[in-house]
């Protein structure tokens, strides 16, 4: 009767320290996801052992339990098949380096046998991006876009979609000047108030980071 | 609009609106300023009365919290003398155990050592062998004169020859007598040097427990004077109490700076056990891990030092019975070596995990993997103070107890302070407000002046015609005008 009872008042002290702490625990997600998206359209394939060199600082800077992919931007990307390599890491330091190893392998793979795309489908490649982030349930959610912001869309596609980009980061690296921005500087700089419009207008923030140096500015809040 | 009504008094006469309403006004002033100079002093004074007795309640409140601290400070006082006290009774104790309940044996062997030394000096006490009883034969026979006979001659030879061999024999007898007295000596010195060893050794404790005797006698000293309450004794508390409390600080700063090293030795391998992506409550999971498992070590370390009741946070730690004192010193003191094991694996994994992002990290740079350091030193470093952290841990509860006890004092003090210069605060602020009071009236006067100037000056004509016999119904307007002069 008395180890009944003791038993009894044990379990109420668990009870009574367990319910604070599950009333305490932290439901917001403290998780980073990065989908990046890689141009593989005309000059832009020659470019990409420099987006490798992102993805590394990023594979260095992430930490368990964050979430990375790596898309190319094709002639129709909203599409699965475009997903070069996506991954979310292990809670575990030692098996998400184990991961990290594996994916830079992946990369280094496809940036080595990478064709030049016909078309450059931008917008597909967004709301790729949207629906894999949203699914990884990250609560910082960026995504990259190495490209020189340039659409170019197969004919028929369509693309005028509203964007769903609600607490999501985008930002345009390395937006290279195109020979007729050269000339008329007006449409680099269209280019960007076009896509920084249409980021803002569905809700998310747009930033350019076109110094290559200044990578922790990346994932900077 | 209203502007406009003040300034058309006199239509087309701003300037002269204006000093009408101004000379108005005067009058009016004039006419109330008893009423005006009664309800200024009234609201200042009420403010002021108000100050003053909100700054002798704080007073009051300052004086019981001085009060509270002494009363605190004599009884720590005398907690810590009488703790000094026991302890030193204690010691004493032992020492009088250790020493007096060894003196019958001690006797013993110093009677034996004495009884041994007296038996050895009498049988090595110097005994010069006798001359031969018939020395005095030879002398007389030596004194005999020559008859220049050759038998006598040889009888005599004979006689020398024997007496001779006598003297060597004798010699040789004494100087074994002597060897033998000089073994016995020698014999007798380790007995000697033990002797003075353990009259040494009694020595030491006899003077040993005179300084203590004397220590107890100053702390004894000290103990009636608290007990008194002296200011002398007050002061030296407050002083100690102030000491110790910068001390102890000091030494806590350092524990929470071990505290913050032996956190990061543990945070990152803790996420290889409890996940580097869980958080509670807005902090990392593995951090809160790491920190409840130094908390732990501390709590650990305080109930140790508690069982040992080197401590005395927790009366009721100390006052268990002795038998479940000491299964809870050997409990905490196994839990401690537990979480000192656990914390070298972590810090064992720490250096392999840090190893990998290096490695990774770098291979990620240069695109080749790079070696793990050959050296094995930090791994070990790592390893032997994750293992001592715990233990130094153990002993932040001393400088803690003294922080507490001493705080008590220099909080008391702080707040005493802070209550005296809130009372000040209040005095001086219903001071500046009965004056202001003062200064208002004054103002108000000066306001007034035209009037008041009028008033005084039929007032000293009234007086000055009263003097000189004016009439009678002018002499009593005079003397009205003069006590009303007066009591202002």
């Amino acid at each position: 009767m008395k180890t009944c009872k003791r038993l009894v008042l044990f379990l109420a002290a668990a009870v009574c320290l367990w319910l604070p702490l599950a009333g305490c625990a932290d439901t917001t997600s403290h998780s980073t996801g990065v989908y990046m998206l890689l141009d593989t359209s005309g000059t832009y394939a020659r470019e990409l052992r420099k987006a490798q060199a992102i993805l590394n600082y990023l594979l260095g800077t992430l930490q368990p339990g964050d979430s990375l992919a790596v898309a190319r931007i094709d002639s129709g990307s909203f599409s699965e098949k475009d997903i070069v390599a996506k991954v979310t890491f292990d809670r575990r330091p030692s098996a998400s380096n184990a991961q990290k190893r594996a994916f830079a392998q992946k990369v280094d793979d496809f940036v080595k046998s990478v064709r030049g795309s016909a078309h450059t489908d931008i917008t597909g490649g967004l709301l790729q991006a949207v629906e894999w982030l949203n699914e990884t349930g990250a609560g910082r959610k960026y995504i990259l876009i190495y490209s020189d912001l340039e659409e170019d869309l197969v004919k028929g596609q369509v693309r005028d979609i509203p964007l769903q980009l609600k607490g999501f980061r985008v930002v345009a690296l390395n937006v290279t000047k195109l020979r007729t921005d050269n000339i008329d500087p007006r449409r680099y700089l269209n280019r960007l108030d076009y896509w920084r419009e249409r980021v803002e207008k569905g809700g998310g923030e747009f930033r350019v980071i076109n110094d290559l140096e200044r990578l922790e500015k990346i994932l900077a809040d | 609009m209203t502007s406009s009504i003040f300034l058309s008094v006199v239509p087309g006469h701003p300037v002269l609106s204006i000093l009408i309403w101004v000379v108005v006004g005067i009058v009016a002033l004039y006419f109330a300023r008893s009423y005006a100079h009664q309800a200024i002093r009234s609201v200042f004074r009420v403010v002021r009365n108000a100050m003053r007795v909100a700054a002798r309640s704080v007073l009051i409140a300052e004086r019981n919290v001085v009060e509270r601290n002494r009363e605190v400070l004599l009884a720590a006082g005398l907690e810590n003398v009488e703790r000094f006290v026991e302890r030193e009774f204690h010691r004493v104790d032992a020492v009088v155990e250790r020493d007096l309940q060894g003196y019958p044996a001690l006797h013993r062997k110093l009677s034996e050592q004495i009884a041994k030394i007296d038996e050895d000096y009498r049988e090595s006490t110097d005994a010069p062998p006798l001359p031969p009883t018939w020395v005095n034969a030879v002398e007389a026979v030596a004194k005999i004169p020559d008859p220049g006979n050759n038998m006598v001659a040889s009888m005599l030879g004979d006689i020398h020859k024997t007496l001779v061999k006598q003297q060597k024999q004798a010699l040789a007898e004494y100087r074994e007598a002597t060897k033998k007295r000089h073994a016995l000596l020698n014999k007798m010195m380790p007995y000697w040097r033990r002797m003075s060893q353990t009259l040494e050794d009694v020595g030491k404790s006899i003077s040993g427990l005179q300084e203590r005797a004397k220590a107890i006698d100053a702390r004894m000293q000290e103990y009636e004077e608290i007990q008194r309450g002296t200011d002398r004794a007050i002061r030296m508390l407050s002083s100690s109490a102030m000491t110790q409390f910068f001390i102890s600080g000091f030494v806590l700063l350092i524990a929470i700076g071990g505290a913050v090293i032996n956190f990061n030795l543990i945070a990152l391998p803790m996420s290889e056990m409890v996940g580097g992506g869980s958080y509670i409550g807005g902090f990392r999971t593995a951090d809160v891990a790491a920190m409840v498992i130094i908390l732990v070590e501390t709590a650990m370390g305080l109930y140790l030092m508690e069982s040992l009741r080197i401590t005395r946070l927790f009366p009721v730690i100390g006052s268990l019975d002795d038998k479940l004192r000491v299964r809870m010193i050997w409990i905490s003191l196994s839990i401690l070596v537990i979480l000192a094991g656990v914390e070298s694996s972590l810090a064992f994994m720490r250096d392999m995990i840090a190893a990998d992002i290096h490695a990774l990290r770098a291979s990620l740079g240069s695109g080749e993997e790079v070696a793990a350091s050959p050296s094995k030193i930090p791994m070990i470093g790592q390893m032997v103070m994750g293992f001592i952290f715990p233990f130094a841990l153990t002993f932040v509860a001393i400088p803690l107890e003294s922080f507490v006890h001493s705080g008590r004092t220099v909080m008391g003090s702080a707040l005493a302070a802070f209550l005296r210069f809130v009372a000040f605060g209040l005095r001086f602020v219903g001071n500046v407000a009965y004056y202001t009071g003062a200064a208002l009236v004054a103002i108000y006067d000066l306001l007034i002046f035209p009037p008041l100037w009028i008033e005084n000056y039929v007032q000293s004509r009234g007086a000055e015609a009263a003097k000189s016999g004016g009439r009678p119904a002018a002499r009593k307007a005079a003397k009205i005008a003069v006590e009303e002069v007066s009591t202002k």
